[in-house]
């Protein structure tokens, strides 16, 4: 038994070591190297000059209204299609399942070449404008969000009983939309959480379509810094890092907002 | 006038399966009418149909003369309460309740006032803000037949709604149920496998086999007078006894060599010349009975207090040729001096010709014998 405790311990300070000593070091590596004698003098200078760059701003604020969109579209494509798929069509389920796991197939670069031959040239070129790379990138964003969306969403419903609710609002006069958009979704909320969580974190860090693009995203603003200085793009990591999480934290602020408690049905 | 009308509606699944099968049904403006039967014999599928929830594969069902068969679930006007409750865990009792009004659009004045009504209607006071999740399971069924009546519906359907609660909160909630219903006057429609459910409840009862009605009836009817085998086996406890036919016509029976009369010409005997005859054991009573009954003679074999009612076993005759000995059960009601026999002691029993049902065809005796016990 103590055994066991001890093994336990020693694999949770392993795992915390792997995620915490690159943080670490980044973050020391951030305020400037090497410390001490003959050194330099641990500062935060680097955080300064970054937050007082307009293109650390721009790229963040950028990937973020970009990532918020691409969390409402996905959901928006993904809760309809689950919910569909589990009331109608249980039989489409692995092909649904199949589909929305493409992504880890395909690999980014792939994505966005598809979109540049299909989408730089008539009937529909829009890479012509900012305006239309932005919807390409939302639309890249979306079908890389589909593994981690679907599953969330998938999980929710699977642990709500959408059926019986679904009838009841049905014999209470309810048409689809307003079943789906109060009944069902606050009934999956906490899981779509979790989807928006991870899309959000994807879409912050990715650089390979935003740069393919020519988007002024996170991504290819971070992979540029380090290419031309030594010690912000340490520092932009752990800003951004910690903005993530900010964002996320509000995001659950927001989406708890009412009393709820998921899928209670039957006896107690 | 009926009010809720199916006619030869069939419900036939993909593959062959028959769920429902020239099913007719006219019940009048504010009747309850109780779907009684096993599980898989087709109620719940009727029930869904009359929702909207099933598309049926043939026949007609009409409300207040108006068909509704292929009409959507949210435009038929017909309340529903389910056997998991299915309120919504997001919201509210008072949202739950309010909720078909606010998908009809009425004034918030026009919902309040009407939460209010049922939740006063259905003792909810105090809990109109709590959530599902905060309500035991009486309470939340409460809420549901609160939200289903809340939009005043033509119809009101119920899918074994107490068949998750437990004994006690079962019984209050049942005739809660009824006298609600009654006080409203709202057509209703009960599925439950609960036969006592639905002889309490009920003005009529379909009883279903295998997505066929066997019989409609009011209770007494149903239970008195069974027109099938399945209904009298179903409905009640029964005494399955081996009998030989010794006269058809005249309805003349022969149990291990003693003479019975049924008051009803036997039509179905098997090749073998036997029956089975079914006799409820409130039927029989310890004595001679009165004159024109039939008496049989045997021995005590075992007395069981039910509470209210005593069961006496009675061993008829003698076991032959490997073939086990008939032993019927009576009920007799409990009181402080009745005067019982002893294990062991020789009796005489009696019921009236026309306490005895023939089932058909008799199945091996040794099957009919031991179904005595497990059927009492």
């Amino acid at each position: 038994m103590r055994r066991t405790r001890i093994a336990w311990w020693i694999i949770f300070v392993i795992g915390a070591l792997y995620f915490f000593v690159p943080l670490v070091a980044t973050f020391e590596f951030s305020l400037g190297h090497p410390w001490g004698p003959g050194g330099v003098q641990p500062s935060f200078d680097y955080y300064a000059t970054v937050l007082s760059s307009p293109d650390f701003w721009g790229s963040l604020g950028y990937s973020f209204v970009i990532g918020i969109i691409t969390i409402v579209v996905s959901i928006s494509l993904l809760l309809p299609t689950a919910y569909w798929v589990r009331l109608k069509v249980p039989r489409a389920r692995p092909v649904v399942e199949f589909i929305t796991l493409l992504p880890f197939v395909i690999p980014p670069i792939i994505l966005v070449f598809g979109l540049l031959q299909t989408f730089s040239r008539p009937p529909l070129p829009l890479t012509n404008t900012d305006f239309g790379s932005s919807v390409l990138l939302i639309a890249a964003y979306t079908v890389l969000s589909f593994p981690y969306m679907y599953r969330a969403i998938d999980t929710g419903l699977q642990a709500t009983d959408i059926r019986s609710l679904t009838e009841a609002a049905q014999s209470l006069g309810a048409g689809w939309t307003r079943i789906l958009v109060v009944v069902i979704l606050p009934n999956v909320r906490v899981a779509i959480l979790s989807g928006a969580f991870l899309t959000l974190a994807i879409v912050i860090g990715e650089f390979t379509i935003a740069s393919f693009l020519a988007r002024p995203a996170f991504g290819p603003y971070l992979s540029l810094l380090g290419n031309n200085a030594a010690y912000e793009p340490a520092a932009v990591t752990i800003i951004s890092f910690g903005l993530t999480w900010l964002a996320m934290i509000m995001i659950a602020f927001i989406g708890r907002g009412g009393r709820t408690r998921v899928a209670v049905t039957g006896a107690r | 006038m009926s009010f809720l009308t199916l006619t030869g509606v069939q419900k036939h699944f993909p593959g062959g399966v028959v769920a429902v099968e020239d099913f007719d049904l006219d019940a009048v403006r504010g009747e309850f009418v109780s779907f009684l039967g096993p599980s898989g014999c087709g109620k719940t599928t009727t029930l869904r149909m009359i929702a909207g929830f099933e598309k049926p594969t043939g026949g007609t069902i009409t409300v207040d003369g108006k068909d509704i068969t292929y009409r959507p679930p949210n435009q038929r006007n017909v309340g529903m309460v389910f056997q998991s409750y299915a309120l919504f865990p997001n919201m509210s009792v008072a949202d739950n309740i309010g909720f078909g009004l606010k998908v009809r659009k009425r004034p918030k004045s026009d919902i309040d006032r009407r939460v209010g009504e049922l939740v006063e209607l259905m003792h909810l006071e105090g809990r109109a803000d709590r959530f599902p999740w905060q309500l035991s399971g009486g309470q939340q069924q409460r809420v549901a037949l609160a939200r289903a009546l809340a939009i005043e519906p033509q119809v009101l359907l119920l899918d074994e709604p107490l068949s998750a609660l437990d004994a006690k909160i079962r019984i209050v909630l049942r005739k809660e149920i009824r006298s609600i219903q009654r006080q409203l006057g709202i057509t209703t429609v009960y599925v439950t496998h609960d036969q006592e459910e639905a002889l309490s409840l009920s003005d009529r009862v379909v009883v279903m086999s295998e997505g066929h009605i066997e019989q409609i009836g009011t209770p007494s009817e149903i239970y008195n007078f069974p027109s099938t085998a399945f209904v009298a086996s179903f409905v009640g406890t029964l005494n399955l006894v081996n009998a030989g036919v010794i006269d058809a016509a005249s309805g003349r029976l022969s149990i291990d060599g003693q003479e019975v009369r049924t008051s009803k010409v036997i039509t179905d005997a098997g090749g073998d010349g036997r029956v089975t005859l079914a006799v409820r054991p409130e039927g029989i009573s310890l004595g001679e009975g009165d004159s024109g009954s039939n008496r049989v003679h045997g021995s005590v074999e075992d007395i069981n207090f039910l509470g209210s009612i005593v069961r006496i076993r009675i061993r008829l005759g003698d076991e032959v040729a490997g073939r086990p000995p008939t032993v019927v059960a009576l009920d007799t009601f409990n009181e402080p001096h009745l005067a019982l026999p002893a294990v062991g002691e020789s009796v005489t029993i009696s019921f009236p010709p026309e306490a005895c049902f023939v089932l058909g065809a008799a199945r091996d005796n040794a099957t009919a014998s031991a179904e005595v016990g497990a059927e009492v």
